[in-house]
């Protein structure tokens, strides 16, 4: 890497090292691919703090977040007013927040917030509801729905007052034992160079199930 | 009370000076207004006027009564001086007043923040820190009425000249307190990213802080500690600035990472999970390696007798013409046998070279470190893997959990997500379904029956398979009686390939057994790798059974040797010399003199051919049964009657169960083999280090996400304990040869001891103090360590009593929890 790298000032560098859980590599790696979604609108200079921002759509459609159903979730609640629309340091907080360095806690206030759909400050069940469908797309009647959401109000709510709180939901997810892997992402798996993605879509289209297989054998 | 008022000017004067000296150090960022440095440039004069005024004052006054009035100058002054800073905060920025805000905020960490970020919403921060403000106020004022008690004190021991050392205080007690904010601040830098913020606060923040810190560092080194308070800062600054560089230096430095984090992406966390297993098995051979290499090999051929000056060093003339053949090199036999790779070759001088290096020492220290080592780090992984789970042992949040832990947030792929999909859905019905049924389990008969009926079977398939084997060594010692020559490839390589086959297929039939059982695939895959393991274990031992019965053997036929090399010694002195026995021994080419069969060299042969083996197969199976078929699949599809990637062969899924218990087993054979073959180590960091990348290659290449992908988080520990207990079964024969297996008489580093181990008590007899061998022999005394062992056990057993008491401590709270909450 070396000192040739302009885009940021060494200033700025360290403050965003101080304030993500990124290494200077990683963070000059995020930008890139946060330049790769839209070269012609991001400009290659930093250093003037430029006001880009850029739509959901194409932060969407990253590899890491294309297959999730909560894309649109996650996003929103990271992005500076609330609609998915991301600058640079929205984006750099993002992938912080899901590295694996995070620290539980932070981890499950952002959760919190992922799952709280009407931005209520409350999980109610409307969400609950929301969030099976999402997992689940749509396969669960709506009987068997409404039993996993009152069995997860009645496992989760401590206060009993019907919808989770973030401190209910702090108390419950804190002891879940996968929980440390899911909110785990990987922002430098190379499906994410802009020649692997490329190549994924092809091979989607090629065909469904040898995505993998086609893939892998021409990086070769 | 005329003179009272004194004392409450000074003291007005004193706090002044106390702003003022927070206005020097903004001075130095040349922020200050003019009027303030006025105000600076007069402070000094009249402060020490008042002081020494106040020292008359104090010489004449009540102490009591003085202190009464001065606290009330203090709370007049503080209410004063609070009100002016909220004014401040109101009105204009000066530098210092937000940034103490700003700390005050960061005190009320994450209950505030919803409030703050209202606040930054709105806009009008100005009335959120100005409410905050009033909440510190009265904090505030306490603690001086604490410092002043303090002062009291200390008045009451010492009287005359208090009110100098007074002065003195508060400004201590200013600089205490200033020191305290900086400390805070930068641990709110430290902490930053933990923030639940958005970036563009946090990067004001940070900013604030740091400007804050830069400016009172400085001046908090007023007086004594100044210059060397600067160095400390300097130091810090430094400091950090190196673990910054390092800690970006060790990301770097992990290898693998991004082919780890590529398959992680594809295939989830379970699959990504053995790679990195793999990838820490390889971090502890290297080191296993390191040891072997470095204080075994390296300096046996450096600086150990060169190959050809001993029998020992020598190939016999019988085997010379075919040493250098690839296929004898290929069978580790040859001049691969008589190397430094194999035990037989060391000599047991006690020093080599120039060093005086203790050859046989090191050999044996070694040997027995490196098992030492890998108990100490398996043990220590587990115990933090342990503490990482934490008590995730209840079930009273089954849904919760399945609703928001379940998905997989580093899937990348479509096609795992599509699994990932259906197989959240199918443990949501499951769940369902066992909620709803959990009182009538009509089909228990029949589920029973069926397992039952596995467990069965996989136990014929054990007993098989441990027969086979029991079998085919028994042959393979008949075939050796007879000789090897008259056989072909098969019968000579009979062990290791029926090994090789049955670690192929039975874990196949395994699986075909375990769908008969209908468990959860987190379970079934528990009992997989329970049975191949049981499958391992149970081949290894049969293996190593049959290589005790070629041990007894070879110490048969030792003994017949050691009784022909006498009469051959003597006839070879009787032909020439026959009176002066003590005259310098014949000139026999070392090639020609007869040697014992050196049972060492031969079980260290065994494991590394075994390991070689074992590593092909793996290959082979990995080009085969992956790459061919998925080649073939993917191109014989266009023209096929059926559909060859959704019929029947499919790609091939990766078997994790079976990758990690080979990967286990393989170190237990290093660990058994490599006292007798230091190269095994060796063999195993190039093992491991190509099947990365193999393994790597054709998991992204040939292999599909499987269809029950489930996370791997809670089997790691499990991974954990099976590699311990190998290890723990394989040091058992390991160690019972060295213990109580007289070595050869004519190869290795232990050759004329009658056991190993000697090697301990020669080094205490000749290169320690005779005292420290007193010591050591009455430590090693059992009537001191029958007691220590017992002593060993009894605090064992207390430890885990108590463990066991804090746990049902813990339940007996979670249930009281939920009474509580249920009412």
């Amino acid at each position: 890497m070396g000192n040739k790298q302009t885009i940021f000032t060494q200033a700025q560098l360290d403050a965003y090292q101080d304030c993500t859980f990124f290494t200077r590599k990683e963070i000059l790696r995020l930008f890139d691919r946060y330049r790769d979604l839209a070269p012609q609108l991001v400009p290659l200079d930093y250093t003037g703090k430029p006001a880009v921002t850029l739509p959901y759509e194409l932060i969407g459609s990253m590899p890491e977040l294309k297959d999730n159903p909560f894309r649109q979730r996650i996003a929103e609640v990271f992005s500076e007013n609330g609609d998915g629309n991301m600058t640079l340091d929205d984006f750099l907080d993002m992938f912080s927040v899901l590295s694996e360095m995070a620290p539980r806690d932070l981890k499950a206030y952002y959760a919190f917030k992922i799952y709280d759909f009407n931005n209520d400050d409350y999980i109610c069940k409307s969400d609950l509801e929301k969030t099976v469908n999402k997992l689940t797309r749509n396969e669960l009647t709506a009987e068997e729905v409404n039993l996993v959401c009152d069995k997860v109000i009645y496992e989760a709510d401590v206060d009993n007052d019907g919808k989770l709180s973030l401190e209910d939901f702090q108390h419950m997810i804190i002891r879940a034992p996968d929980f440390l892997s899911p909110c785990r992402s990987s922002p430098f798996s190379d499906t994410v160079s802009s020649r692997g993605a490329h190549l994924q879509d092809w091979a989607n289209r090629s065909s469904k199930k040898c995505g993998a297989f086609l893939m892998c054998f021409l990086n070769l | 009370m005329p003179q009272h008022e004194k004392p409450t000017t000074v003291k007005g004067n004193d706090g002044s000076d106390v702003d003022n000296e927070e206005g020097s150090a903004a001075e130095n960022e040349e922020n200050v207004k003019g009027t303030d440095k006025v105000g600076k440039r007069a402070t000094p004069r009249t402060r020490r006027g008042h002081a020494r005024g106040r020292t008359r004052h104090g010489d004449e006054e009540d102490e009591d009564d003085e202190d009464g009035t001065r606290r009330t100058g203090y709370r007049r002054h503080r209410n004063r001086r609070g009100r002016g800073r909220a004014a401040g905060n109101e009105g204009s920025d000066s530098d210092v007043d937000p940034a103490k805000a700003r700390k005050n905020q960061a005190n009320q960490k994450s209950k505030d923040d919803d409030e703050e970020e209202e606040d930054e919403k709105g806009g009008k921060s100005g009335k959120g820190k100005g409410e905050k403000k009033q909440d510190k106020k009265p904090d505030k004022k306490g603690k001086k009425e604490k410092a002043n008690k303090k002062k009291k004190d200390k008045k009451k021991s010492g009287s005359g000249s208090d009110s100098d050392s007074e002065e003195e205080m508060i400004t201590e007690e200013e600089l205490a307190k200033l020191k305290e904010e900086v400390e805070e601040k930068k641990k709110l830098i430290a902490t930053l990213r933990n923030k639940p913020w958005k970036m563009k606060k946090k990067l004001s923040v940070l900013k604030e802080a740091q400007l804050f810190v830069e400016k009172f560092e400085g001046a908090l080194g007023k007086g004594k500690g100044k210059k060397f308070y600067a160095y400390k800062v300097m130091m810090t600054k430094k400091w950090m600035k190196f673990q910054r560089d390092f800690e970006n230096f060790k990301t770097a430095c992990i290898p693998w990472e991004m082919k780890i984090k590529e398959i992680e992406s594809h295939f989830g966390s379970s699959v990504a999970s053995y790679f990195i297993f793999l990838r820490w098995m390889y971090g502890i051979n290297m080191i296993l390696f390191g040891l072997t290499f470095g204080l075994v090999m390296v300096p046996e051929a450096l600086m150990g007798k060169p190959y050809g000056s001993l029998p020992r060093k020598t190939v016999p003339r019988a085997e010379e013409a075919t040493a250098m053949n690839f296929a004898t090199l290929w069978d580790f036999s040859g001049f691969a046998q008589y190397s430094v790779l194999f035990y037989g070759y060391y000599n047991n001088q006690r020093t080599i070279g120039w060093l005086k290096f203790r050859m046989p020492l090191s050999y044996f220290l070694v040997g027995v470190g490196t098992i030492g080592y890998s108990f100490i780090i398996v043990i220590r992984t587990m115990a933090r893997n342990a503490n990482e789970e934490g008590g995730g042992d209840d079930t009273s949040f089954n849904f919760s959990w399945k609703m928001f832990t379940s998905w997989d947030y580093l899937i990348g792929n479509p096609e795992t997500a599509d699994n990932k999909f259906a197989s959240i859905t199918t443990s949501f019905k499951e769940a369902i379904v066992e909620e709803q049924e959990s009182r009538k389990e009509e089909n228990i008969h029949l589920t029973r029956f069926l397992r039952v009926l596995a467990n069965f079977l996989a136990l014929c398939t054990l007993a098989g398979s441990g027969y086979l084997i029991f079998f085919v060594v028994r042959r393979s010692q008949k075939f050796a009686l007879e000789g090897l020559e008259n056989y072909g490839w098969w019968e000579r390589n009979e062990v290791n390939m029926v090994m090789s086959l049955l670690g192929m297929f039975c874990p196949t039939l395994f699986d075909v057994i375990s769908s008969l059982e209908n468990y959860h695939p987190r379970i079934a895959l528990r009992w997989q790798l329970g049975r191949i393991f049981a499958l391992f274990l149970g081949n290894l031992y049969t293996f190593i059974i049959a290589l005790m019965d070629e041990i007894n053997l070879k110490l048969e036929e030792e003994k017949i040797v050691k009784y022909n090399m006498t009469i051959w010694e003597a006839s070879l002195y009787n032909g020439t010399i026959p009176e002066n026995s003590t005259a310098p021994p014949i000139q026999v080419d070392p090639a020609d003199v007869p040697r014992g069969p050196c049972w060492e060299t031969m079980v260290g042969q065994e494991f590394v051919r075994l390991t070689v083996s074992d590593t092909m197969t793996t290959y082979i199976t990995i080009l085969i049964g992956d790459f061919l078929r998925a080649v073939f699949v993917r191109f014989f599809n266009y023209c096929w009657c059926w559909d060859l990637e959704y019929g029947f062969p499919s790609y091939s899924e990766f078997d994790i169960s079976g990758n990690v218990l080979g990967l286990i087993f393989n170190q237990g054979m290093i660990w058994m083999g490599s006292f007798y073959a230091p190269c095994l180590p060796a063999i195993n960091v190039f093992r491991l280090h190509t099947s990365m990348y193999l393994q790597c290659w054709a998991v992204m290449c040939c292999n599909v996400p499987q269809e029950r992908v489930f996370k791997a988080s809670r089997s790691n520990n499990f991974y954990m304990a099976m590699l311990l207990f190998i290890l723990f079964l394989s040091t058992l024969p390991a160690v019972y040869t060295i213990v109580s297996i007289p070595p050869s008489f004519d190869c290795g580093p232990f050759s004329g001891k009658t056991r190993m181990f000697e090697v301990i008590s020669e080094t205490l007899e000749h290169d320690f103090p005779s005292w420290f061998g007193k010591v050591f022999g009455y430590a090693s005394n059992p009537g001191l360590i029958l007691p220590f062992i017992l002593l060993m056990v009894l605090s064992i057993y207390y430890l885990n009593a108590t463990s066991k008491s804090y746990k049902e401590a813990n339940l007996e709270l979670k249930k009281k929890l939920q009474t509580s909450r249920r009412k």
